[in-house]
């Protein structure tokens, strides 16, 4: 299991070290900052093992986060691990920085002696930690709220507590997209999915029990068995319709609160939610994704010190919605000498730091398309090495999931207090945004 | 006012101010004081000095404060035993406190406190929160008994702590219960032999039960531990099955890729043709997927094991290499597995997609990547034919570039692409020529020096290109030199009138002025070679080659099926056993996947299997190890050979087999003596290590014709069954011939004559080769020997046992029937020795389904003993490694029908006098491994 854990700033300076095991004395910290944050230079593994001791680190804008062992430890646990106490670590104070650390050290102390024990990660969900880590000492806890904490921290719903009232109950489903895109100059789809997640706030009374649907065509179908049979027979348009109304989920995973055999039996997502804002569900498609934009490039060589740029961009969905943020990413070589561009649209700018024209367009609707060229001028060089092309990449959002994910109700039980899923006000938001959106030119 | 103020105070005579603020009567000002100092803690300062001061503020109601100074106690009870002591009333009072926060607290730190006198005041307070109405005690008190256990095991043992912790395997509470099974998981580790987990159908089920409601953790510790279980037959195996798939869908990686561990380790228990098992493989791949789409340091874990689960069953992810392409921006580690994994997936269906790919990396930035992508577009023309000439054009463009590495890196896999497909590609050696000068990289220079020697009589320059390097002889890594000295010895082959200055140079250079044995020997085998019989040096010299392996960097099977039940873990991300990296005891054992055991039995018989009829899709395939790709063309890379046995056979020795695999094997051994340079094997006796003997094995070819073991006799019909008959016999091999060895013996009144004899139809064909002679009448009290020739062209019919033999004896008063079971090794046939080629590519063809695992304790005689009373009985040693101090034999026989059966048998140290064998053998027709396992015993144990 893991035998230590050390937090250093970029200069490799120890800001937290808790040491769980016997096996790792003082000198693993000194090896890993030697070997790893001094060696300065790219990081080619986040597993490292030095002297028989082995390292997992994770980093957070300049911070070094470092798990240390000399067994033969889970190494996907300890990097969710790594990643979960950079989340309660968030949740606490904020952003992770030499700044925060220092200022919360105790605290961090006593996060890692409740959630690591012995190496062991224990129940890290801030909801229940928030309740009894709380930097105020424990105040009069009468016996009841004592052994109401230790239930919900070892019980089967950690991360929600007893008791929670609100005067209007409410819930918002952001249902949050982004498209990855590979393409090749010619236009062909190298490979293309959407990863996209449900994040849920609620803001509900008591121990609610929901039940989230959504457009699967897994649930689809089963149900339209059922009923579909004597309608699909006076109208065969029927199952092709409802075919292009859901959406083929290649996989997806679940927030700890839902019951998995349930969705492994029924294929039905029920829980009860934790307080707040939590992620419900990440998923993924292949099939059937709107590819919100098109980018069509040309780059012609016009002898050894000129270049030029021609890159088409075309909106593909509805021409009542509106994109945003839309930005256009050009590569340019690095003997690069100067720029002229012009486009239709947005603003564009060459900047020599990046290697890139940038394009920005502020709104563009649905259907429409917009044209950028540049002549690029190229110092001479006598280097053998041909550029590397790297890929025009792109960024953007959009007010709609381009999966098609469509969610179809999210209904709330409770039954014990008294209001019904009528009651409770919802809303729902969907975000496309872009992945890794690159077009090869 | 922040903390990070505490980060900063470096003043001299700190610790005298700290201890006057500790000793403060104000609250506030000792709490400041505390924090100032495990502030200095953290940073590396010694602030031991101010113990006895610390552990005075421990009484307190404060529990941060508490929490600080507990923190400080972890930290310096061990350096200050003595004064720890004065802690232990407030610990053994803290856990007695009503608030369950506090117990936990108290019980937990006072396990990190590894000081022996506070270890004992630890038992009665553990021993009650392990029974603490509270489950947070509970379930702190769990890992408590783990880490006590590390400190001092006996104690744990004798309080009996064991089993109060199996009984919290049946706790109420879900996270207890996974405390408990992390333990107790651990504490087994260090107990490989002790049943301490004791799992059987009754805690499977109830550690399943757990598994839907405890913590994501909780899930880990628990998979991770259902993992280990051995389910007892497949039914059993696919129920957990069933049960453990839901896991796939959870949000936390670890947890998805512990499920996969489970159920890649189940379902070699389950039937291909079961319905079930498609379905399971088909849910595989979904989950995996999704683990790219997780934060780069995980994607790596997930990319390390993934390569090990397309090589167990690539069946998974073969229509999925669409997600491994690589993206722009992934850490370099991310690119470099899935280029890794893009090779293995790669078919005739995805090659113009990868090779696309591949044709785009070639040109990116990261040196090591782009090696790595311009070696994988020789591997794909290797692997898929129909790409090879797309593969070499493209090479061709690479080196057109000019880039120095690019260009070292596709001279080296042209020339394995000369090797999979002669005669085709050639036109292409007089671009290689020209980029001879930039050639600076040992594996580059000797890949091109083997092109110019192989095609010594299409280059024309030839000599001179060699003669060029020859200048340099004594600079060039022993790789390069090897290869020079075999392409001048081609050359002057191929062209003797021109060269024969040349080649004197080349082996003077290597025998009389190189310190270098192998070069040396290598050199004196030529030379001798070349002057005693100039034709056998062109047999040998030019021989035809064997083919090249498609799949390259393959792990050794038994490794792979060691690796795939450590999933998830380290071991899976080094692709290394833990015993590679973990220190001492723990994690030492060896994990193996369970073989499969059917619940209703098979009625396939051994006759109905392909035997020795390889319907093997790649037969004659020398796999290489790691990235040596050298291997492949006889480019011998001097003494650090440790790959798998086959591995490293030379090539154009074919025939002869004693440069390639002798000498490697010689250099592998471990007691090896460097011999004599002018030493011909002959003349080095016995008493050389034990490197030496096999090479001796495995020269000798057929050698030892001693014979093998033959049992006492035994008697098979006694006198009161046969009216006076007694027969008792034994069955013997010597040279090729089986008989039985008959004694009978009148014990009855009347005269005996007419003797006859008679075999029922068995599992072998076993007949008599002649009829049973017995010269003169048998008179009373009388016994007569008689050796009776066997052979194997009889009737075959499938008998159980498999070596059930039934014999009608006749005489002149009656016919008697008696059954006997024959050793199965007088049936291992002279010839049993399996090329090593031969034997990798039979090892992996054959499925695992068939490998059975068997132990032999005991066993009286040394590792090289073995080796030897195995031969003799026709049981061949094809190769033999050292893993880990460990020997390891790799042997072949073969049965009188055909039937191959392979073995693996790791020699491991019993008590002093004695040795613990592992023997797994595989075989086309299972049946017969319960046998041959028993003809070892005893052949090995007589």
């Amino acid at each position: 299991m893991i035998g230590g854990l050390f937090i250093y700033n970029h200069k490799g300076e120890v800001l937290i070290s808790r040491v769980y095991r016997d096996d790792i004395g003082r000198n693993a910290v000194d090896a890993f900052r030697v070997n790893v944050i001094h060696a300065r230079q790219q990081v080619r593994s986040p597993v490292t093992n030095i002297a028989r001791t082995s390292f997992f680190h994770v980093k957070r804008s300049n911070i070094w986060l470092a798990a240390v062992t000399k067994q033969n430890v889970n190494a996907a646990m300890v990097f969710e691990f790594l990643y979960k106490m950079c989340d309660v670590m968030a949740a606490y104070f904020g952003k992770i920085s030499e700044e925060n650390i220092k200022n919360n050290f105790v605290l961090i102390y006593e996060l890692l002696d409740e959630i690591l024990d012995f190496g062991y990660p224990q129940n890290s969900e801030t909801g229940a930690l928030k309740t009894f880590i709380t930097q105020q000492g424990i105040k009069s806890q009468t016996k009841e709220e004592q052994s109401q904490i230790t239930s919900q921290v070892t019980g089967q719903i950690g991360w929600r507590r007893e008791g929670i009232k609100y005067r209007r109950n409410e819930l918002f489903l952001d249902v949050l997209e982004s498209v990855n895109l590979l393409m090749s100059p010619q236009g062909q789809v190298l490979s293309a999915h959407v990863s996209g997640r449900v994040v849920m706030k609620s803001y509900l009374s008591g121990m609610p029990e929901c039940k989230f649907g959504m457009n699967d065509k897994i649930v689809i179908e089963k149900q339209g068995k059922g009923t579909a049979d004597e309608t699909s027979k006076r109208r065969p348009s029927a199952p092709a319709r409802s075919g292009k109304q859901s959406i083929a989920i290649d996989d997806c995973t679940f927030h700890q609160c839902v019951r998995l055999s349930k969705f492994d039996s029924e294929r039905s997502i029920s829980f009860i939610p934790p307080d707040g804002e939590f992620e419900l569900m990440r998923y993924r498609t292949t099939k059937d994704i709107i590819l919100p934009f098109r980018v069509i490039p040309l780059v012609r060589e016009v002898g050894r010190t000129k270049l030029e740029v021609k890159v088409v961009i075309k909106s593909n969905f509805k021409p009542s919605l509106l994109a945003q943020k839309i930005e256009v990413r050009i590569p340019t070589p690095l003997n690069t000498s100067g720029v002229q561009v012009i486009c239709m649209k947005g603003k564009a700018k060459y900047k020599a730091s990046e290697n890139a024209i940038v394009w920005k367009i502020k709104r563009m609707a649905g259907m429409k398309e917009s044209q950028i060229s540049a002549e690029i001028e190229l110092l001479p060089t006598n280097d053998k090495k041909k550029w590397a092309r790297p890929p025009i990449s792109m960024n953007f959002e959009v007010p709609f999931a381009p999966s098609g994910l469509k969610v179809r109700y999210l209904k709330v039980f409770e039954p014990k207090l008294n209001y019904s899923d009528h009651d409770v006000i919802k809303w729902v938001r969907y975000i496309g945004r872009s992945g890794i959106y690159e077009t090869r030119c | 006012m922040t903390d990070s103020k505490y980060f900063t105070t470096t003043k001299k005579g700190e610790i005298f101010e700290l201890k006057a603020e500790l000793n403060s009567d104000k609250k506030e000002k000792k709490k400041e004081a505390v924090k100032k100092v495990i502030a200095s803690m953290t940073v590396g300062k010694d602030v031991s000095a101010l113990f006895p001061d610390v552990v005075n503020c421990m009484q307190t109601d404060n529990l941060e404060l508490k929490k600080l100074v507990y923190l400080y106690l972890m930290n310096y009870a061990k350096s200050q035993p003595d004064m720890a002591i004065m802690a232990v009333n407030t610990f053994v009072k803290d856990c007695e406190d009503p608030n369950p926060l506090i117990r936990a607290l108290a019980v937990r730190t006072m396990g990190c406190i590894r000081v022996d006198k506070i270890t004992e005041y630890l038992c009665e307070p553990l021993r009650k929160c392990l029974k603490d109405e509270d489950p947070y005690v509970r379930k702190t008190a769990a890992v408590c008994v783990a880490k006590l256990h590390d400190i001092n095991a006996q104690l744990v043992e004798d309080q009996g702590f064991l089993d109060t912790l199996k009984d919290l395997i049946s706790d109420s509470n879900p996270m207890v219960v996974a405390n408990a099974v992390a333990a107790l998981s651990e504490i087994a580790e260090s107990h490989p032999s002790s049943n301490l987990l004791d799992l059987n159908p009754q805690s499977i089920n109830k550690l399943l039960t757990a598994l839907n409601e405890c913590t994501e953790w909780g899930q880990i510790f628990i998979l991770d531990c259902l993992a280990n279980y051995t389910p007892k037959d497949d039914r059993e195996a696919q129920s957990i099955c069933e049960r453990v798939t839901p896991r796939l869908s959870h949000a936390n990686s670890a947890v998805v890729l512990s499920a996969v561990k489970v159920l890649m380790k189940f379902m070699e228990m389950l039937s291909k043709d079961l319905d079930y098992y498609g379905t399971l493989l088909k849910k595989l791949a979904p989950p995996l997927v999704t683990l790219l789409s997780a934060e780069p340091e995980l994607q790596y874990v997930a990319l390390r094991n993934i390569n090990l689960i397309v090589q167990k069953r690539p069946e998974i992810l073969k229509h999925e290499m669409k997600v491994f392409f690589v993206k722009y921006n992934d850490p370099i580690y991310v690119k470099l597995e899935k280029l890794d994994i893009m090779i293995r997936l790669a078919s005739q269906a995805n090659i113009a997609q990868v090779l696309a790919e591949l044709k785009e990396y070639a040109t990116e930035v990261d040196v090591d990547f782009v090696r790595k992508a311009v070696r994988a577009i020789g591997r794909c023309a290797i692997k898929v034919e129909q790409s090879a000439e797309r593969c070499v054009s493209t090479l061709l463009d690479l080196i057109q570039t000019k880039v120095n590495y690019v260009v070292q890196e596709a001279i080296v896999v042209i020339k394995d692409i000369f090797r999979k497909y002669p005669n085709k590609y050639e036109s292409v050696i007089a671009t290689l020529c020209e980029n001879l000068d930039s050639l600076d990289e040992p594996e580059a220079r000797a890949a091109m020096i083997w092109i110019v020697g192989e095609y010594a009589e299409r280059i024309d320059n030839a000599d001179e290109l060699l003669e060029s390097f020859l200048e340099g002889f004594h600079d060039e890594s022993t790789q390069v030199q090897l290869q020079l000295l075999t392409a001048i010895v081609k050359l002057f082959l191929k062209k003797p009138t021109e060269t024969q200055e040349l080649v004197q140079q080349v082996l003077s250079l290597a025998t009389q002025d190189s310190d270098n044995p192998d070069l040396r020997d290598r050199g004196y085998i030529y030379w001798r070679l070349l002057s005693t019989d100039p034709v056998a040096a062109k047999e040998v010299v030019l021989a035809e080659k064997p083919l090249i392996s498609e799949e390259t960097d393959l792990i050794e099977p038994t490794l792979l099926d060691e690796l795939i039940c450590y999933i998830g873990t380290l071991a899976s991300v080094y692709h290394k056993p833990p015993s590679a990296f973990v220190e001492g005891g723990r994690g030492v054992v060896h994990k193996s996947l369970p073989p499969r055991t059917a619940s209703s039995e098979s009625t396939e018989s051994p006759e109905t299997a392909p035997a020795g009829a390889p319907s093997s899709e790649q037969p004659d395939v020398i796999p290489t190890q790691g990235d040596l790709l050298g291997d492949l063309l006889n480019l011998d890379l001097g003494p650090p050979v440790s790959g798998p046995p086959l591995a490293t056979s030379s090539v154009q020795m074919g025939a002869v087999d004693l440069l390639g695999g002798g000498l490697d094997s010689l250099i592998g051994g471990p007691n090896f003596v460097a011999p004599p340079a002018a030493a011909v094997p002959a003349n080095l006796g016995a008493s050389m290590g034990s490197g030496l003997s096999d090479l001796f094995d495995l020269t000798s070819g057929v050698g030892t014709l001693s014979g093998s073991y033959v049992a006492p006799k035994a008697v098979w019909l006694p006198a009161m069954k046969a009216k006076g008959l007694e027969i008792s016999g034994t069955f013997t091999r010597q040279v090729g011939s089986i008989s039985m060895d008959l004694q009978l013996t009148n014990k009855a009144l009347q005269v005996m004559t007419d003797f006859a004899i008679q075999f029922n139809r068995n599992s072998f064909g076993l007949a008599p080769a002649a009829p049973l002679q017995v010269h003169a009448p048998l008179s009373p009290n009388q016994t007569v020997e008689i050796s009776l020739p066997l052979n194997t062209v009889g009737s075959v019919m499938k008998m159980e046992p498999l070596n059930n033999l039934q014999v009608a004896v006749k005489n002149n008063i009656d016919v008697f029937y008696f059954s006997t079971l024959y050793p199965l090794h007088i049936l291992f046939v002279e010839d049993g020795k399996m090329d090593r080629q031969m034997f990798l590519a039979t090892w992996k063809d054959i499925p695992n389904e068939n490998e059975a695992q068997f132990q032999i304790r005991d066993c009286p005689l040394n590792a090289e003993a073995v080796s030897s009373r195995l031969q003799s009985s026709n049981i061949f040693t094809v190769a033999k490694r050292n893993v880990e101090g460990q020997d390891m034999l790799y042997q072949s026989l073969k049965l009188t029908n055909g039937i191959w059966v392979l073995a693996e048998l790791r020699i491991q140290p019993g008590n002093p006098s004695s040795l613990l064998l592992q023997l797994s053998l595989k075989c086309r027709a299972p049946e017969v491994s319960q046998h041959v396992y028993q003809a070892y015993e005893t052949i090995l144990k007589n």
